[in-house]
């Protein structure tokens, strides 16, 4: 690759714009293909028996009577995927979790699978499926699962990251720490010190479209899936291993995608498609219901943690501490990690300890979330930060610009930071009318600040001219939030031409190199940059072109405004050859004109937000509805603004959601009890304001247009800003996320009782 | 000869230490010889590390030069949503 990816800090024709996406049409008329809308010739219906139990040993699975079933054509246990991990413990974790072999360890977890000609008989055959469980004892709580007396939900793991390595197993799999300087001393020059714990509790990303997908092994070994992804290339690297496949014989395309936010990122159903699909030697379509979702996919982690920050009178922080405990479902993760280094990546600190702790327990594999771990942290630390701030008499905008972080702030994960925008979005904050305006009775406003890391990742991009001069640009990032949109802006804005003349496509695993998934808000960051360089290199032929056209030296043509020029006074009678001409010309100059890019898009700046909230509180029921809120982040560039703000306003909404009232509610016997939207509320239209946003462009030095990501950043302050809100609305500090209705009242009446 | 700050619990496998002094002129070279020195690195490094050069982070870039004078420090490889 030779790649400048340095800011250049040019003007821009079409990238700012805010042209209508190619895939809107399809998606309004309801022609736009999603997972489940795949379908093909003499395709089966798959479905999964999943356990009713917690926590249990599998001692047998019998199979038969099921088989036996007329229309049944396949039946799967876990001995259909056997273990090709190759010691690969995180491979392992996958399989286990795609099918469960030893035992199940959450209520949902998959045992075995059928295909049947129609879902009917498949429902049938699940029943006829004896599965002999030995029931253990369970653990769903964060807290409860690291106490020592604790169900064991894996007796082979020790926790990691100690000194010394502890004689006995632990549902706490490791320990991570992260900061500088010495925290005690610091909390000794402190004035004023304000500790609490907190805890929130685990969420669902709840994208609308439910996991799904058709999968077709054939005779020959090779193999195709239709899935509903954030990550096609991901899924057929992992479906491939797990079966013992070549991966060049998967072919993995990716359908449209009904929201995925993180939960996309991970293969469930789809290696159980391809083994059900492969004994029976049909197709086999797959799709979860709505409770599957729920109890079998990947929600965020419940938390609980502990802060404490000092401060002197002046408003300068001494001190800054917090312990974080994450679930990560029956399988280690990291994280607490994430947490312990996002919580305090917003001010500037002298003194700084975050320690992480990753808890097993009896739920669902923890999957990422939007930022994954950080809007926790963030709501814990910036309910600490506001409450200091009144302690000390300030203001809690001001209080926040005083401590915050700026280049050359060492980071309280390690690094000192280049150009940062955190204080932009507290100034703009400050200066907004939103925080000017007067509230009423019973309400409150709460604003708070977020962070999160983005990163870029592997990304391969085509580009080919067509002899018309129409482009098409196959790209292998998933199109999560208009990313065509912004792609086919950037093409245009380096070729020169019109948006219009530019048509992106996510290409699927065999025509097109290997792409990272779409995740950590990489999607427009990493594939514009591939974008821009396959580009250039169609430029680089278009000028040869044109210099042979003329038989005139290459160095002496240059491409301005989508047109090959001569340039010299030598050449001044040579009209310009636009675009189009040459590629009409091609097949006699050489043939088809392309350009390709391969590389690695590192270098993704980090992104700051500052967000504002007000909400009306019903005293007499602990109903709250958000009557106001504007988001203020940093995008670097927004190739695409209108897509930039739902981004915002997206993120702001599901941590809406998140705040007041989404959460996994778990029995006495370890069972899901709201595994459906009607008990699992997330907000919808009406419960929500129209979300203000205001765009700051702070640009990244590391990609040619200074884009960052912008995908994620939204979801870390919204927690905080809500229960700030809330907090100064009803003038109890709520502490426990969702605060729900039945939460609100009984933080009053606590306070009431004193 | 760069110096090369480790997070908390990498520090706990390249015997207890934060700071180290690396001979190395790429992300590559300096993997290579911290896993000759510190063995129990190495599934660390397979599972991923990320390194912030002068407060840019790399994940994947293993041929990035480490200028002189800069500051290298290792940091966990993120998920992302």
């Amino acid at each position: 690759m030779n790649f400048d990816p340095r800011f250049s800090g040019r003007k821009f024709s079409s990238v700012g714009t805010r042209p209508i996406r190619p895939d809107g049409v399809d998606k309004v008329t309801g022609r736009a293909r999603y997972g489940a809308d795949f379908n093909m010739a003499g395709q089966l219906v798959g479905r999964v028996l999943r356990s009713p139990h917690a926590h249990a040993v599998i001692k047998s699975v019998d199979t038969s009577k099921a088989e036996k079933l007329a229309g049944v054509k396949a039946v799967i246990t876990a001995k259909d995927l056997p273990d090709l991990t190759d010691g690969d413990t995180a491979m392992y974790d996958i399989l286990d979790n795609s099918m469960a072999r030893k035992k199940a360890l959450y209520d949902g977890h998959a045992v075995a699978a059928v295909a049947a000609i129609d879902a009917r008989t498949a429902r049938q055959a699940l029943k006829l499926i004896e599965v002999d469980y030995e029931v253990l004892p369970h653990v769903t709580d964060v807290d409860e699962a690291a106490q020592h007396h604790a169900p064991l939900i894996d007796d082979t793991i020790y926790t990691e990251g100690l000194e010394e390595k502890p004689a006995k197993p632990s549902n706490v799999t490791k320990r991570t720490q992260f900061g500088h300087g010495d925290v005690h001393s610091g909390f000794a020059k402190a004035d004023f010190i304000v500790e609490r714990s907190f805890k929130t509790e685990q969420t669902h990303q709840g994208y609308i479209e439910p996991h799904a997908c058709v999968a077709s092994v054939n005779a020959d070994g090779t193999a195709d899936l239709w899935v509903c992804t954030q990550g096609h290339f991901v899924y057929r690297q992992h479906c491939a291993q797990l079966l013992g496949m070549e991966a060049s014989k998967l072919r993995v395309t990716s359908s449209e995608i009904g929201g995925g936010f993180g939960g996309k990122t991970h293969v469930w159903a789809e290696p159980v498609a391809l083994a059900l699909s492969r004994k029976a030697g049909r197709p086999v379509k797959l799709v979860m219901t709505r409770d599957e979702v729920f109890r079998a996919s990947g929600p965020t982690s419940a938390t609980s943690i502990d802060v404490k920050i000092g401060a002197r009178k002046d408003g300068t922080i001494t001190a800054a501490e917090a312990t974080l405990r994450y679930s990560c479902g029956p399988y280690a993760g990291s994280w607490a990690e994430i947490g312990a280094m996002t919580a305090f990546a917003c001010y500037k600190l002298e003194n700084v300890k975050t320690v992480g702790y990753e808890v097993l327990v009896n739920r669902p594999k923890t999957a990422a979330y939007r930022a994954p771990s950080a809007p926790m942290a963030a709501f814990a630390v910036e309910s600490v930060v506001d409450e200091l701030a009144k302690e000390l008499g300030m203001d809690a905008v001001d209080f926040r610009i005083r401590n915050a972080a700026q280049e050359g702030t060492r980071s309280s994960y390690g690094p000192v930071y280049g150009p940062i925008g955190i204080g932009p979005t507290l100034e703009a904050v400050k200066n907004h009318p939103h925080m000017k305006a007067p509230l009423k009775a019973n309400q409150g406003r709460g604003m708070a600040c977020g962070f999160w890391f983005n990163f870029g990742g592997q990304t391969c991009t085509d580009l080919n001219i067509g002899m018309d001069g129409s482009v098409s640009l196959a790209v292998g990032t998933v199109d999560v939030g208009g990313s065509r949109a912004s792609l086919s802006l950037v093409a245009a804005e380096e070729l020169g031409i019109d948006y219009s003349q530019v048509k992106a496509i996510v290409a699927d695993t065999s025509s097109l190199g290997y792409n990272d998934m779409t995740d950590g808000s990489r999607g427009t960051f990493s594939s514009s940059m591939a974008t821009i360089s396959a580009a250039r290199n169609a430029i680089l032929i278009l000028r040869e072109r044109a210099a042979q056209t003329w038989d005139i030296p290459v160095d002496d043509v240059v491409w301005e405004k989508g047109h090959a020029i001569a340039k010299g006074e030598k050449y001044g009678n040579l009209s310009p050859l636009s675009l189009k001409d040459i590629a009409a010309a091609s097949g006699k100059t050489g043939g088809p004109i392309a350009g390709h890019s391969e590389l690695v898009a590192d270098g993704a700046g980090v992104s700051f937000a500052t967000h504002i909230c007000d909400v009306a509180v019903d005293p007499e029921t602990g109903s709250t509805r958000v009557i106001r809120y504007t988001v203020v982040q940093d995008a670097g560039k927004a190739v695409h603004p209108t897509y930039v703000e739902g981004q915002y306003q997206g993120g702001a909404a599901q941590g809406i959601g998140w705040a007041l009232n989404e959460e996994y509610i778990y029995g006495k016997d370890g069972r899901l009890q709201n595994a459906g939207f009607l008990d699992y509320r997330i907000p919808v239209c009406s419960d929500l304001p129209m979300i203000d946003t205001q765009i700051l462009e702070i640009p990244n030095p590391n990609h040619p247009y200074g884009v960052r990501g912008v995908g994620e950043t939204s979801i870390v302050p919204p927690l905080a800003a809500i229960a700030n809100a809330v907090s100064n609305a009803v003038g109890v500090r709520m502490t426990h996320i969702p605060m729900s209705p039945p939460r609100i009242l009984a933080a009053l009446e606590a306070e009431r009782e004193g | 000869m760069v110096e090369v700050t480790l997070w908390g619990s990498l520090s706990t496998v390249a015997g207890g230490k934060a700071k180290h002094e690396i001979e190395a002129k790429d992300i590559r070279e300096l993997f290579r010889k911290l896993a000759e020195q510190y063995p129990g690195i190495e599934p660390w490094i397979d599972r991923g590390i990320a390194v912030a050069i002068d407060g840019t982070i790399y994940r994947d870039t293993w041929s990035k030069e480490l200028p002189p004078g800069a500051e290298i420090f290792l940091l966990p490889r993120l998920a992302g949503g």
